[in-house]
């Protein structure tokens, strides 16, 4: 079952400019079937899928599993509360069981970085990362990337600052990896204490300050600011954070052009993001939602070995 | 007790600085004498060393056995068998056991046990605090009684410089060392290792390289402030050798140990998750290597120690942050520095064998690291061109885990002798 980007997708690090291209384009056709009255295709009839979640998840976890069913796809969802990893079962315990009941695809959600790269290596199944740590969050990058080439109808060039939390941040790392290698021009900014060691090593622009990304990007890619940063010590207040790094329309009324505002949510309105901002005329952010259903559909389909040419086809309804 | 001949080899004494083709006549657990010609005593039995080095028997001031409390990783027996094919004669145990070795009764159990097991000899390290809590003194001079040789709370630091203070101080009295594990706490929490490009790559929380080097400065002053000994315990970045260094020129009562894994290895074998690159302090990069192997040349770095750390395979078989810190070494450890330092023309084989054999029991004041006569039987033969893959499934050690499975090494123990008996021959 290995297909046009290998056995799994654990980060957009390790795939090539061209990889990331055909799921971009192969995402396209399956925009469309969620525009219908009937949001389903056959293309993923018969095939097995576990939606293996360890954190808790709203967003992504519905988005794949709307991108499963709408495949056609028999899903189970599996929370760490109410499983046997609740009881302590080891991750490659339950890689074991899952294997054992022969199912065609995992995907991952964990708090430890690499333990969909662990999964992958020990289970013959295709295991898809549904964010796995502060390492990699892919599909997030890719539905980030599909939102942007919608909107600019490029990517290659494009200026776009990632701001806030950096350091934790999967989604930043996935971003970093994706937007690089399709050429555009990337930046991280956000607070020194949470900028992670020799970022910029990476390739990536370190901007200190928020006006400075405001003054350089054509979009902004706002992260989340996780609560819980305060107590680690890594930021005094969230009130001090809107002050000096939250986007806000003031801000923005002072930059030389109209940045697109991308955000992965869940948003802390007035924290990093203010209200108008979030919802005002530049705002992608349900867009990015949209988009992510279509990007989620192509890499199942891609990593379950549909071929790339008949994508069209497929979304049509087709056989694959 | 038969009488050994060990003939023809080259006989390398780091204790007294010889460099010699020569026979090594061993009576009755102790050197008789070193040199050519010596007649064969009657029922001797002889050992044909031509083409080999003959040294000191190795010392290893840092190995965790794991018994009392995790027998099912390695036992005193099983690790005192594993350094023995290592070509270790004596291994210092700390004392992170289940329960804690903090008492004269635990520590008299790991002498028993290792009398028993008859390998390589092992001496236990007392803790320095109750319980390795960092709260009270243990009572050292009961301790030192039982046969304890050194103090620490390795696997973790003596956090309060109070209490270091105070174990310095005291430790004189016994004329042991202090063994400190350097970790800022605080610094260091939740780290699964090295802070660097490839942490910040892979998502993972890193450990900077200035937790360790706080407590490294922190613990020369100490060491300043009583006149006691304090020895850095598996030192792994440019600036905590650049302190010793500076510490030394000042002359301070500061030794230091390093393990082949930070000579060898950077922080990259973390790449893919690969849980037996985990260790505690974490693999660092290039120019920490380097700078280790620079403290090893110089003597900053007085000793090469392993740290040797047996864990459950299964208990490795993890996610990166969840699986336990460390590798097993004593039966890869020659083989290292044979080819990493030796082989890269770092250093000759008599100062390896000083920062294996002379300088561990100098500093640790123990029998051995010297072939003059009357000291102990303890010699390893050491064939040190032989060529050979390392492959974890033959380790005496009860445990697997190390980063260096298939690795091609040369120079490795062909016998070991302790006490004036053979513990230890390789098979064809």
């Amino acid at each position: 079952m290995t297909a046009a980007l290998g056995k799994d997708l654990v980060g957009l690090e390790e795939l090539s400019a061209e990889q990331l291209q055909l799921i971009l384009d192969t995402a396209e056709p399956f925009k469309e079937v969620s525009e219908r009255q009937i949001k389903k295709v056959p293309a993923l009839r018969g095939k097995t899928i576990v939606n293996l979640f360890f954190e808790a998840s709203t967003r992504t976890r519905i988005s794949f599993e709307f991108a499963e069913k709408r495949l056609s796809a028999d899903t189970v969802n599996v929370a760490s509360s109410g499983s046997s990893v609740s009881k302590g079962e080891t991750l490659v315990d339950t890689a074991r069981n899952l294997e054992a009941m022969r199912i065609d695809m995992v995907v991952i959600r964990h708090g430890a970085s690499g333990a969909a790269q662990f999964l992958g290596r020990r289970i013959r199944s295709n295991v898809i990362n549904a964010g796995d740590g502060k390492h990699e969050h892919p599909t997030q990058g890719l539905l980030d990337m599909l939102t942007l080439r919608d909107k600019f109808g490029r990517i290659r060039g494009l200026k776009v600052a990632i701001c806030g939390d950096i350091l934790h941040s999967r989604v930043a790392r996935s971003n970093i990896w994706g937007l690089l290698k399709l050429g555009a021009e990337v930046a991280v900014c956000g607070p020194a204490s949470l900028l992670p060691r020799n970022v910029s090593e990476l390739g990536v622009t370190v901007l200190p300050r928020i006006e400075d990304a405001i003054q350089w990007a054509d979009a902004l890619n706002v992260l989340r600011l996780q609560l819980e940063r305060m107590q680690g010590g890594f930021l005094p207040s969230l009130r001090e954070y809107n002050r000096v790094f939250g986007v806000t329309t003031e801000r923005l009324a002072r930059a030389p052009k109209d940045l697109v505002i991308l955000h992965p949510g869940p948003m802390n309105r007035g924290v990093e993001i203010d209200s108008d901002v979030a919802d005002g005329p530049h705002s992608v952010i349900l867009p990015q939602v949209t988009n992510g259903v279509a990007v989620r559909m192509a890499v199942l389909y891609l990593l379950a070995g549909g071929k790339p040419d008949l994508a069209v086809r497929a979304g049509r309804g087709e056989e694959r | 007790m038969r009488p050994i001949v060990v003939q023809g080899g080259r006989v390398i004494d780091p204790g007294r600085g010889t460099d010699d083709v020569a026979d090594v006549v061993m009576l009755e657990g102790k050197i008789a004498e070193t040199g050519r010609g010596l007649g064969r005593p009657d029922d001797a039995i002889v050992v044909d060393a031509s083409g080999k080095i003959v040294a000191p028997g190795l010392i290893d001031l840092h190995v965790h056995l794991r018994e009392p409390g995790q027998e099912d990783v390695e036992t005193v027996a099983s690790g005192a068998m594993a350094a023995a094919a290592g070509g270790f004669s004596a291994v210092c145990a700390m004392p992170n056991t289940d329960p804690v070795t903090d008492n004269q009764a635990a520590v008299g159990f790991i002498v028993s046990q290792a009398q028993r097991a008859g390998r390589a000899r092992v001496y236990p390290i007392g803790a320095v605090s109750l319980g390795q809590k960092g709260m009270q003194l243990a009572e050292f001079g009961e301790l030192v009684g039982a046969g304890a040789v050194a103090v620490s709370d390795d696997g973790k630091p003596v956090v309060s410089s109070h209490l270091m203070r105070t174990a310095l101080e005291y430790a004189r009295t016994f004329n042991i060392p202090v063994a400190d594990h350097c970790e800022d706490p605080t610094l260091a929490a939740g780290g699964a290792m090295h802070e660097g490009l490839v942490s910040t790559r892979l998502g993972l929380k890193g450990v900077p390289a200035a937790a360790e080097e706080i407590m490294v400065a922190r613990d020369i002053l100490l060491a300043e402030l009583t006149g006691g000994h304090v020895h850095l315990c598996h030192m792994s970045t440019r600036g905590s050798v650049e302190l010793i260094r500076r510490a030394k020129e000042k002359g301070l009562r500061v030794t230091a140990e390093a393990c082949p894994h930070h000579f060898t290895l950077t922080h990259a074998a973390c790449e893919g998750y690969d849980t037996n690159a985990k260790m505690n302090p974490p693999l660092r990069e290039p120019e920490d290597r380097d700078a280790v192997r620079e403290g090893l040349r110089d003597g900053t770095i007085d000793v090469i120690c392993t740290d040797h750390a047996p864990h459950h395979y299964d208990a490795k078989e993890r996610e990166f942050d969840d699986a336990p810190n460390g590798i097993i070494g004593l039966e890869t450890a020659l083989g290292l520095a044979i080819t990493e330092l030796v082989g890269g023309g770092l250093l000759d084989l008599p100062t390896l064998l000083v920062r294996m054999s002379a300088a561990p029991a100098r500093i640790f004041n123990l029998p051995g690291g010297s072939l003059a006569p009357g000291s102990p039987a303890d010699v390893v033969i050491i064939d040190p061109d032989a060529r050979w893959e390392v492959r974890p499934e033959s380790f005496h050690s009860k445990s697997r885990n190390t980063p260096f499975g298939g690795r091609q090494l040369t120079g490795r123990a062909d016998a070991t002798i302790v006490r004036g008996q053979v513990v230890f021959q390789r098979g064809d």
